[in-house]
């Protein structure tokens, strides 16, 4: 499985680069769920994978019975999971909300309606002729 | 809120049961697989589940507190359980441990107990915001 | 010395209430902190004047490269400055308590000034060069609000910007000099550098550090040509222009020169720049006050030209200099800050400030007239006053010079002409002559505003009949303490007929005839092209300046911030894979050695899930509910993935978590519509490449990275400790909450906030925009124009 799992890892990370790139939102978050993911597996292999061995303490001794699986990487990874999971919340309600507001999910025109309303960059006034006595 | 006689009933069985195993997984995490993480994600499940059969206000009344409460609660839990050991001037977050003897069954009562139900109630209140603001809106 | 500093800014936080508490009675209340600071000071000149210093240290920030401590160095200079900054704030505060009464802003005014004036005397106290500069970076800050302190107004507005903007760049400079010097001398304490002049003269940095810090002083300073904003700030109430004028913010390039005197001076350079500077400007200067009307402005320009004799002072290095440079200041900040303060008083009362529409104000102001006459027959340098000393001090420092002492000479009597004109048209046009109608009924100011003015004036008297209550007790320390050197001397009135009185008879009589032909040399064209080209040139060489940079950022924001997101993230990504590919292929190399053979069944059968579920997800790239159980398969695999490599609490979070996923996806894919995905085929080859690059990228790190040796210390480190030290036996989760808390605690705060951001943008009600111009058209729902209105 040495292998397999980064394989794997890259396979995911580029099917969710490619979906990133296209113009539906929806379609950006499910790209940004799968690089998550494949990410998490990265680190997961990264932490070295040796047993199935869950890295628990039985009952009555003080350390667990070699081998076990390292516990760092999944301490990592569980965070990472739910924090992932917090992005992606976030990133639907700003499509949705984006849509709600524009009228549009497609990154492209997003640009078009922005510049419609507000987000032209303009100084302000006090900036301008920096002064004068 | 979907009208289906075998999700209400079956929704109204499970719910109980559900938050128990919540919790049951959240107390063993220390010692066995769960925690506060895994137990928040099954509690709120929980919650979802009852949102997506009789809808958010059925589920508010459920619930009874506000699931922005919870996160607050969540992270006042958090920074008090990161303070108590300050207070005998050691630094923050050190875990500080509370053994009573019942007799049969030992309890320990420990800051990391209580940092893990801060993280349990957050993650509660997180899911269940979004899920009442996502679902408010159909 | 910490507890008042630390005591100043404590009370000016705490004005609102103070004022609250004692309503228009609070100015007296408040003046009590400045006052008690200058007694407190005041306490020390005996030891001071005996030759010592004074040190106070606590640690504040401890590096290993160095250290920044709250040290406090209190010697004559620093003593007169801090006497100065708290004796003349005291009557700042009584009289801003008048000028301002009724403000509906006067607690604001009370907070900033407090704030200002702490930060002063954090300036002239301070031991360290950081610390100090941290004052000095506060005292442009807290001046920036006093300066726009009526922000209704855009003057005031652009006034206050460019004020902090000039002396913030000069900040900036100073704060890279300062390190200089600290690295190249090892100490970061001036009262230890001061012992090391040498080594800091001798350092190939001496130039840099010597450039650097005159940018920050003579920004601060208002040196020509950065002297427009001075003038400028008089944009602000007049107890804000008093106050910063005359005793204190533009004091502090001087005081940082005149401190660092013995560290940087007596070179030639430095003789040469900053003598050349103050000579410039003060001469400039001086004219300049002419070509106005305003008694702000009018004294304004005077202020520029005494910062610049004092800098010339500083720059000519002698003796003498030093002995003229501190009897200097102290009789500008007395004479200057009453003056600025009966501008004021004018203004306030009369409803004007412009001389030509100001007359015969003696008998309605009589004790404003009274402060006003003798602040400026001290400005005029006429005796018994004690500007009269400072004058012939300064014209005995010019005929020292070291380098064209006759040039120095020369131009400093043409400059002090002017000023001896310019102090007659202040007190002359709005006092003497016939009653003019002004646009107020004039009369005297309230005790709060003369109380400042006269004590100022009547002191100049003092001082000047009887020099020697201060010249051993404060001027010989001070004026040792910029030379370097002890020195002893004493200040009389009567020098006997010498160059300096001829020459000062000269100054006199030039005065006056140049004031009584004011009118005509003011509106005389070669005024007007010199008022043009110095007053006016520097300014808009600023805002060509200002404009430009706001330009090429407007430029540069447009090119590279397009708003088209993909072309961001095709940026980003190509960075990152140029970025991490180079080093990766440059240090590593390429490792491979497959190994599929110890698979078991199961294992075959999941990757070959996932392949397919990715596959299925580019293939029915149009068909969302494909992309949700695409994604929701692959999210399940790795749960399996995890549960069957010994992560039993990983595999359970990812099962819950992508249910919930799929969940959230559906709720929110019900509102949105259906998008067929219009890239062109370049594009999606143009993708396809990155991402195929980048998933290869990946594959071959973790391959790199997992071929090397492992170090589990850690890990072992948390098996080992994690039942004996923190009772779990679950040691993932006793990471989480106990060895590692720290970290969860910052992800748990992060899911609080996504959670209340989500919540925000749902129930947030619409921004400004029209509701209903978008949602027209392309959409294929009506839901856009159902939430319109939500």
């Amino acid at each position: 499985m040495d292998t397999i799992l980064p394989i794997i890892a890259g396979a995911i990370f580029a099917t969710g680069i490619y979906l990133l790139l296209r113009r539906s939102l929806i379609l950006t978050i499910i790209g940004i769920i799968l690089i998550s993911n494949s990410v998490n597996l990265a680190l997961f292999s990264l932490g070295r994978i040796s047993t199935e061995n869950p890295p628990l303490i039985k009952a009555g001794s003080l350390e667990p019975l070699a081998p076990f699986a390292n516990p760092l990487p999944q301490a990592l990874i569980l965070t990472a999971i739910v924090i992932g999971f917090g992005l992606l919340a976030f990133a639907l309600a700003l499509a949705y909300r984006s849509y709600r507001e524009l009228g549009t999910v497609d990154q492209d025109e997003l640009l078009e309606d922005a510049e419609d309303t507000s987000a032209a960059i303009v100084p302000r006034n006090d900036f301008k002729n920096g002064g004068g006595a | 809120m979907m009208k289906s006689l075998i999700l209400h009933t079956a929704t109204r069985l499970m719910i109980g049961v559900l938050v128990l195993f919540s919790l049951f997984l959240f107390f063993r995490g220390h010692d066995e697989p769960g925690g506060g993480f895994i137990g928040g994600l099954v509690g709120a499940g929980a919650f979802t589940l009852y949102a997506i059969a009789f809808g958010t206000e059925a589920t508010r009344k459920v619930l009874r507190i506000h699931p922005i409460t919870l996160i607050s609660v969540g992270l006042l839990s958090l920074v008090v359980s990161g303070l108590i050991p300050m207070f005998v001037a050691e630094p923050f977050l050190t875990g500080k441990w509370l053994f009573i003897e019942w007799g049969a069954i030992d309890t320990k009562l420990s800051t990391p107990l209580l940092f893990d139900i801060g993280v349990y109630l957050c993650v509660v209140g997180f899911i269940v915001t979004v899920i009442f603001s996502l679902e408010e809106e159909g | 010395m910490l507890t008042v500093v630390a005591l100043i800014f404590i009370v000016a936080l705490l004005s609102p209430w103070i004022y609250k508490l004692f309503k228009e009675k609070s100015g007296w209340v408040l003046a009590l902190l400045p006052f008690g600071s200058f007694l407190y000071l005041a306490s020390w000149l005996p030891h001071i004047a005996a030759g010592n210093v004074v040190q106070q240290s606590t640690t504040w920030v401890s590096m290993a490269l160095f250290e920044v401590n709250l040290a406090f160095y209190l010697d004559g200079l620093s003593l007169m400055f801090g006497m100065i900054i708290t004796g003349i704030g005291t009557f700042i505060v009584l009289y801003g308590s008048g000028y301002l009464a009724g403000d509906a802003y006067l607690p604001r005014f009370y907070c900033a000034i407090l704030l200002f004036m702490g930060s002063m005397l954090g300036v002239v106290l301070a031991d360290n060069l950081i610390s100090i500069f941290v004052f000095w970076e506060l005292t442009s800050f807290t001046s920036f609000i006093l300066i726009g302190f009526t922000h209704e107004q855009e003057n005031s507005r652009k006034a206050a910007l460019q004020a902090l903007l000039v002396t913030g760049i000069g900040g900036l400079a100073l704060v890279a000099g300062l390190v200089l010097m600290g690295f190249a001398s090892g100490h970061w304490e001036v009262s230890a550098l001061l012992n090391e002049g040498d080594i800091v003269r001798n350092h190939p940095y001496y130039l840099a550090i010597l450039i650097l810090v005159l940018a920050g002083a003579f920004t601060k300073s208002a040196q020509f040509p950065f002297s427009f904003w001075l003038p400028g700030a008089m944009a602000a109430p007049t107890p804000v222009s008093a106050y910063l004028h005359s005793a204190t913010m533009v004091k502090a390039g001087v005081y940082l020169l005149a401190r660092l005197n013995p560290v940087l001076g007596s070179t030639e350079i430095w003789l040469i720049l900053v003598g050349g500077f103050g000579l410039l400007t003060l001469l400039v200067s001086a004219w300049l006050s002419l070509s106005f009307t305003d008694m702000k402005q009018i004294l304004a320009y005077s202020t520029v030209m005494a910062l610049g004799t004092m800098i010339m002072l500083i720059g000519l290095g002698t003796e003498m200099a030093m002995k003229a440079l501190a009897v200097y200041i102290l009789s500008h900040a007395m004479y200057k800050g009453a003056l600025f303060m009966v501008a004021g008083a004018v203004d306030h009362e009369a409803g004007t400030r412009d001389v030509l529409k100001l007359g015969g104000l003696r008998t309605l102001m009589p004790i404003s007239f009274a402060a006003a006459a003798l602040a400026a027959i001290s400005m005029a340098g006429i005796p018994p006053l004690y500007g009269f000393i400072a004058k012939e001090l300064v014209y005995e420092a010019a005929l020292e010079a070291p380098l064209w002492p006759v040039l120095v000479i020369t131009l400093a009597v043409i400059a002090n002409i002017a000023i001896v004109a310019a102090s007659a048209i202040v007190v002359i046009r709005p006092f003497l002559g016939a009653k003019v109608e002004t646009p107020k009924k004039a009369h005297e100011a309230p005790l709060s505003m003369w109380i400042g003015p006269l004590s100022l004036a009547v002191l100049s008297v003092l001082f000047g009949v009887l020099p020697f209550l201060i010249d051993t007790s404060l001027m010989v320390p001070v004026a040792s303490s910029v030379y370097g050197v002890p020195m002893d001397f004493y200040l009389s009135l009567w020098h006997g007929i010498n160059l300096p009185l001829i020459l000062s008879l000269v100054t006199l009589a030039g005065g006056i005839l140049v004031y009584r032909i004011w009118d005509g040399l003011r509106e005389s064209a070669p005024m007007k092209v010199y008022q043009t080209g110095f007053a006016m040139g520097p300014i808009r060489g600023y805002n060509g300046l200002v404009n430009g940079l706001l330009g090429l950022a407007g430029w540069q924001t447009r090119t590279i911030q397009n708003g088209l997101m993909s072309n961001y993230l095709v940026t980003i990504l190509i960075t990152l894979l140029v970025a991490v590919g180079y080093t990766f292929l440059t240090r590593s190399g390429i490792v491979w050695n497959p190994g599929f053979e110890n698979m078991l069944i199961q294992e075959w059968a999941l990757s070959i899930a996932i392949i397919t579920a990715l596959g299925i997800m580019l293939a029915f790239g149009h068909s969302r509910l494909t992309m949700v159980i695409g994604a929701g398969v692959v999210g399940f695999a790795l749960a399996l993935i995890y549960l069957m490599h010994g992560a039993a609490d990983l595999a359970m979070t990812q099962v819950l978590v992508e249910t919930l996923t799929v969940i959230l996806v559906v709720l929110v894919l019900i509102h949105v519509p259906k998008l067929k995905e219009l890239r062109s085929t370049t594009s999606k080859i143009r993708d396809g490449v990155i991402a195929v690059a980048a998933g290869a990228l990946m594959t071959l790190l973790i391959l790199a990275v997992t071929a090397a040796p492992f170090d589990a210390f850690i890990s072992e480190f948390y098996a080992e400790a994690s039942y004996p030290l923190a009772h779990g036996r679950n040691i993932v989760n006793v990471i989480l909450v106990d060895f590692r808390a720290l970290d969860t605690m910052g992800e748990v705060v992060v899911v609080a906030i996504a959670g209340l951001a989500v919540y925000a943008l749902i129930k947030m009600k619409r921004f400004g925009s029209p509701p209903d111009t978008n949602t027209g058209g392309r959409t294929s729902s009506g839901a856009a124009s159902k939430q319109g209105g939500s």
